[in-house]
């Protein structure tokens, strides 16, 4: 990562998005506490609004466009802001689309300059802001050497499964960044996560099953088949010796979470393994408590689990 | 276009006999396998335009039949009749009666990209299978799925508001949806849930139930949300063949399928 960036990242706009205010409080909370504790600064976004989420585009693919693109326009003019960070991968996807739409597709861009006018703000365009993930935003404002020189209660060997999930690499073309040379993540093997819990003293696992589907976007509506396929990312995390799954993504996580106990009430399939946010992990190596990170907050109860090895 | 005869055959098109001799030969069993003759009268010419006025799927003109969709499929690995290459083949050739046989499953697709990943002619199969269940929905063909109900409910509050606040959307989607919210395995994630939370954070969870977030000044934005969407579902429902829109909520209450 270029240095640039180093200093570029230190202070962005940040998009939490409703789930963050609901179901993954405890993302929010922690994402928060590491940004603290890592001395980054983070600028909400005013008067943000809904992404669209995976539920929007199928009303109307342009609206969600431009729900997206008002949240970035918020960020570039009303806050001057230039890098808007997104821990939610849901938000963070749209606002890549929306900016890839914007940029190649005339008529996305006819449909939010009026709708942004008749709103009474100013259009979104294409370049005003750069989204990142909070996984971008730590590897490259404090990066893997910063981290190991911060972290106070290193992670002990923990074993780590990375969970990245769908939205954080695919499609592959709204991420013009991503497999980029040296450096840069991939959309096929995704390792940012897996880079930054190493430096903080995890053990990653070997696990085949990083951007495989949770089935969040049906989480509800066909919850067997959501079952089943986080029941298939469970086991093989267990299969490769993980005692913690991390997740970067509130739809992800409670996915996992509420699925875990739906295979085992419903279906009698029962697994142990621990669920767990990237930024809650962190926060522990960097010597915060479990309470300031809201592990007592997850459904999947990992309490007992961190203390027996010595981590909270 | 290769053509995947293979996928068409029907077992009861199949027939074969125990046992048949014909002029001599012993053909039985296997040797005797025929394939009924097929008809087919309905071809529906306007489909593939039809399908493809629905957005998602402007770009399935571009298929090209390779099948890396279907072959990196989620859904597809849990059910193979789950199968987006051969659904693209069907709607471009107009074979309606084909496609209807899978009606009741293609609104399954989980969005998870890995055939937008995979397709090497920016087809979209992703946005496809949406419109494809969207198509079903508005011809009639099949009830309004428990995900586009997910789908509206979001909507709606979104448009409305600016936010989602998750209780409340859960609450309406399990009601739409003829559910009731005293599943076992729901109350046991919600006893998980209660164990540890500090009273701070129920209080606030509670707070946001009753008061449902919104975004400050989004009047404005709602009504412009709201305009484009009517003229597009009007401009949708004329892409189709059909009358003006004239659903109501109680219309779509009584679609709603029962799972």
């Amino acid at each position: 990562m270029s240095d640039d960036k180093t200093d570029k990242y230190r202070r962005v706009a940040y998009y939490p998005g409703c789930a963050l205010e609901g179901t993954g409080h405890a993302y929010n909370r922690s994402t928060r506490q590491v940004g603290k504790a890592l001395g980054l600064d983070l600028v909400e976004v005013s008067d943000w609004n809904c992404c669209g989420a995976m539920e929007v585009k199928n009303i109307d693919p342009k609206i969600q466009t431009y729900l997206s693109s008002r949240v970035m326009s918020i960020a570039a003019n009303r806050m001057g802001m230039d890098v808007v960070m997104a821990p939610c991968n849901g938000c963070y996807h749209n606002l890549k689309k929306a900016e890839y739409d914007l940029a190649h597709d005339p008529a996305s861009a006819e449909v939010v300059g009026r709708l942004s006018a008749k709103a009474g703000h100013d259009a979104y365009r294409a370049g005003q802001v750069e989204t990142i993930h909070a996984l971008d935003w730590i590897k490259a404002a404090i990066g893997e050497e910063g981290l190991r020189q911060r972290v106070r209660n290193g992670l002990k060997g923990l074993r780590v499964a990375n969970y990245y999930g769908c939205m954080y690499t695919r499609p592959r073309h709204i991420f013009p960044e991503k497999d980029a040379g040296p450096g840069s993540e991939s959309t096929f093997e995704p390792h940012f996560m897996d880079d930054l819990l190493a430096a903080a003293g995890a053990l990653n696992v070997e696990f085949p099953l990083k951007t495989a589907c949770c089935g969040g976007a049906h989480t509800l509506s066909d919850s067997d088949t959501s079952t089943k396929l986080v029941l298939n990312i469970l086991r093989a995390a267990e299969t490769a010796g993980a005692e913690v799954i991390a997740t970067e993504c509130p739809t992800c996580h409670s996915g996992l979470e509420m699925h875990q106990i739906r295979a085992d009430r419903k279906f009698g399939h029962k697994t142990q393994v621990k669920i767990i946010y990237f930024t809650q992990l962190l926060g522990l190596a960097l010597g915060l408590t479990a309470r300031q990170l809201g592990l007592h907050e997850n459904v999947s109860d990992s309490l007992e689990l961190l203390a027996a090895k010595g981590l909270t | 276009m290769p053509i995947h005869e293979k996928s068409l055959i029907r077992p009861e098109d199949l027939k074969t006999h125990e046992q048949l001799v014909v002029e001599g030969v012993d053909v039985s069993g296997h040797w005797s396998t025929f394939i009924q003759t097929r008809v087919i009268a309905d071809y529906n010419e306007a489909l593939e335009e039809e399908v493809a006025a629905l957005p998602g799927a402007e770009h399935i003109h571009r298929c090209w039949q390779c099948g890396s969709c279907t072959n990196a499929c989620t859904v597809n690995a849990l059910n193979p009749d789950f199968n987006p290459r051969f659904w693209i083949y069907l709607v471009r050739l107009g074979m309606q009666s084909e496609l209807l046989r899978d009606k009741d499953i293609i609104w399954q697709c989980v969005s998870c990209n890995k055939c937008t990943y995979a397709c090497p002619r920016d087809v979209n199969p992703e946005g496809v299978m949406k419109a494809l269940s969207h198509w079903l929905e508005l011809k009639g063909h099949t009830p309004k799925s428990p995900s586009m109900i997910f789908d509206e409910e979001f909507s709606e509050q979104v448009i409305r508001r600016g936010r989602i606040e998750e209780g409340r959307l859960i609450q309406r989607f399990f009601k739409r949806t003829g559910q009731t919210l005293n599943q076992e395995w729901l109350v046991e994630m919600v006893r998980r849930l209660l164990r540890h939370l500090p009273l701070a954070l129920l209080a606030r969870l509670g707070l946001a139930r009753l008061l449902a977030p919104r975004s400050r000044g989004w009047a404005a934005a709602r009504a412009a949300i709201q305009d484009y969407v009517g003229a597009q579902q009007a401009r949708q429902r004329r892409a189709l063949g059909l009358g003006e829109r004239l659903e109501t909520g109680a219309a779509d209450a009584a679609d709603t399928t029962q799972h």
